[in-house]
């Protein structure tokens, strides 16, 4: 599954030339050249306010770029591209939602076509089994989404953005409103989505920590800039010295787990105990 | 003209009930736009209540009030100017960039400050029809027993083409209205989607108008969907069960109204409140149940 090839050969799963974004008169980035390669696991971190949900925006088509190119397999990005199936960012279901899981994860099939489901429909009934079975999910699909926990909204959620056959899955801050058992579980399932089905993965997250095992490739946003590579290679304190124009260290405890400490402001971002 | 129904009375021979029920022209006509405006009102609703916009379709029915009344004086049908009016609203504050997060607190000040003020002018139309108690009062509490033969026209026209407008729209606006963000990233138009069905709203809500008047539209509009939505889970289902109900009170309350000799709406609205708080009542019961048994069963696994 990994190696099916995309459309043109060797075209990057996304491509970002000389692109800035403009909201408000102020550039939220820009100059960013950026590629990350199909199947890669890639974890969009920085600040709070530095652009990573404007990223995500950009290469969903919803937030027009203000100059440069945004492509997504090879091709100038879309609104309602089924190869990218998206996650935003946000707290939980109102306890009040009284629609199934499942009819969310089949909205994610064809939600957005016009006119009432009529005609034969077993075929897409089976595409959601598949993915709900995927994720583990399929023992509380049946019930109504606001009802779920946190941990299984987002596997629901995780469900209905693969359910339209994607190649790259984007998730905004996934974790965020998670305790730590299901942070683990999300992440080990996002690395196994981006293992046995080829899937790009493109996170954005708080706390790289919990993914850091899995991570190829980090993508870290700051002051209006953006750095790329491996996780070694960026987080590191020359480098995010540099991108932050001011000296940043980078601690490492015994365990593994990674700090970032800021002299003159706190990056308070990594490293926090939940 | 209700009197005379009622001293012949309700007989347990359903057959005769129902020849007595539509012996009158005038309640074939209720039952006629009793049943249009119960499907209507049961398959709108069901969104109303998914968004959470209950607020704007009460605004709307206010709005209505106005609308009616002025139609009146300048010797228009009543009903078109519930249409009017309750259309220019729901594209004034469609237009102005509310509703589109369904339920936002922008939303509730802009609806709040059109409330007020078509109560105001509502209360400028009531001097103006210093003649006539009975309007002022038809527009509150309903006109349903006193429906013209246009009228019955008018009211199948405008709800062939809102459930038409429905039917096309239902799929995105379910995605819309559940998760606005994905679904716009997934090529739905989001913002487009919640004027159309302000809209949509504003027609069923002139309707309605006609049945239970704009004080007691919660009745037709929010009620049986919301019992529905409390029974089932499944979408289709749900909007389904919203419009049954909703037949039901409607004729349940006509035909009590008409043998009783107390108003339609009095029923209408009984009729739902109380099935929405049996339903609202089991149901929670139901899940705690569920609730117990299922993390009982989780601790064991």
């Amino acid at each position: 599954m990994a190696a099916e090839a995309p459309p043109h050969g060797a075209a990057d799963a996304l491509r970002l030339d000389h692109a800035g974004i403009e909201l408000g008169s102020r550039f939220i980035w820009r100059d960013v050249d950026l590629r990350i390669v199909p199947g890669a696991f890639a974890a969009i971190l920085g600040p709070n306010g530095a652009g990573k949900s404007t990223m995500l925006k950009a290469l969903l088509g919803v937030l027009p770029l203000s100059e440069g190119t945004i492509s997504v397999f090879g091709r100038l990005v879309r609104r309602g591209n089924d190869a990218v199936g998206y996650l935003p960012q946000r707290r939980t279901f109102d306890a009040d939602l009284r629609v199934r899981a499942v009819d969310l994860v089949r909205l994610g099939l064809d939600g957005a076509r016009w006119g009432l489901p009529v005609g034969r429909r077993s075929a897409e009934a089976r595409r959601v089994d598949e993915v709900l079975e995927m994720v583990g999910a399929h023992a509380y699909a049946r019930r109504p989404i606001g009802e779920l926990s946190g941990g299984e909204q987002q596997r629901i959620l995780i469900a209905q953005a693969l359910v339209s056959g994607a190649r790259m899955l984007v998730l905004d801050e996934p974790l965020d409103s998670l305790d730590l058992n299901n942070q683990q579980s999300i992440s080990a399932l996002v690395r196994r989505i981006c293992q046995e089905g080829g899937v790009t993965v493109l996170l954005v997250a708080h706390d790289i920590n919990p993914i850091l095992p899995y991570v190829d490739q980090v993508v870290y946003i700051a002051q209006g800039r953006v750095v790329s590579g491996t996780p070694d290679e960026v987080i590191r304190s020359e480098t995010l010295s540099r991108l932050y124009g001011t000296p940043v260290e980078v601690l490492r405890t015994t365990d593994g787990r990674v700090i970032v400490v800021g002299q003159n402001e706190p990056v308070s971002y990594h490293g926090h105990d939940h | 003209m209700i009197t005379r129904a009622a001293l012949q009375g309700p007989s347990w021979d359903l057959l005769a009930d129902l020849q007595l029920l539509l012996q009158f022209h005038f309640m074939q006509n209720a039952l006629t736009v009793g049943t249009i405006v119960a499907v209507l009102g049961g398959a709108i609703g069901y969104f109303i209540v998914l968004r959470g916009q209950s607020f704007a379709a009460h605004m709307l029915s206010q709005v209505g009030f106005p609308g009616a009344a002025s139609a009146v004086l300048l010797g228009l049908s009543p009903v078109v100017g519930l249409l009017v009016a309750c259309v220019a609203a729901a594209l004034g504050i469609g237009g102005l960039g509310a509703g589109v997060g369904a339920g936002g607190r922008r939303e509730s000040a802009l609806i709040g400050s059109i409330l007020a003020f078509s109560l105001g002018l509502g209360l400028l139309f009531i001097r103006l029809f210093s003649g006539s108690a009975q309007a002022i009062y038809a527009f509150l509490f309903g006109t349903i027993l006193g429906i013209t033969d246009r009228d019955v026209v008018i009211a199948l026209i405008a709800a062939v083409v809102c459930l038409g407008g429905l039917a096309i729209v239902c799929r995105p606006l379910l995605f819309a209205s559940i998760d606005a963000d994905v679904a716009a990233a997934r090529g739905v138009p989001v913002r487009l989607l919640s004027i159309v069905f302000l809209v949509l709203v504003a027609v069923a809500v002139a309707e309605a108008v006609q049945v239970v008047g704009t004080l007691l539209i919660f009745a037709l509009l929010v009620a049986p969907a919301a019992a529905a939505q409390r029974l089932t889970a499944r979408p289709y289902l749900g909007l389904a069960l919203g419009v049954l109900l909703s037949l039901v009170f409607t004729w349940a309350g006509l035909a009590v109204a008409y043998f009783s000799n107390y108003p339609v709406g009095f029923f209408i609205t009984t009729f739902a409140f109380a099935t929405y708080l049996v339903i609202h009542v089991a149901v929670g019961a139901g899940a705690a149940r569920e609730r117990a048994t299922g993390a009982s069963r989780r601790d064991v696994a």
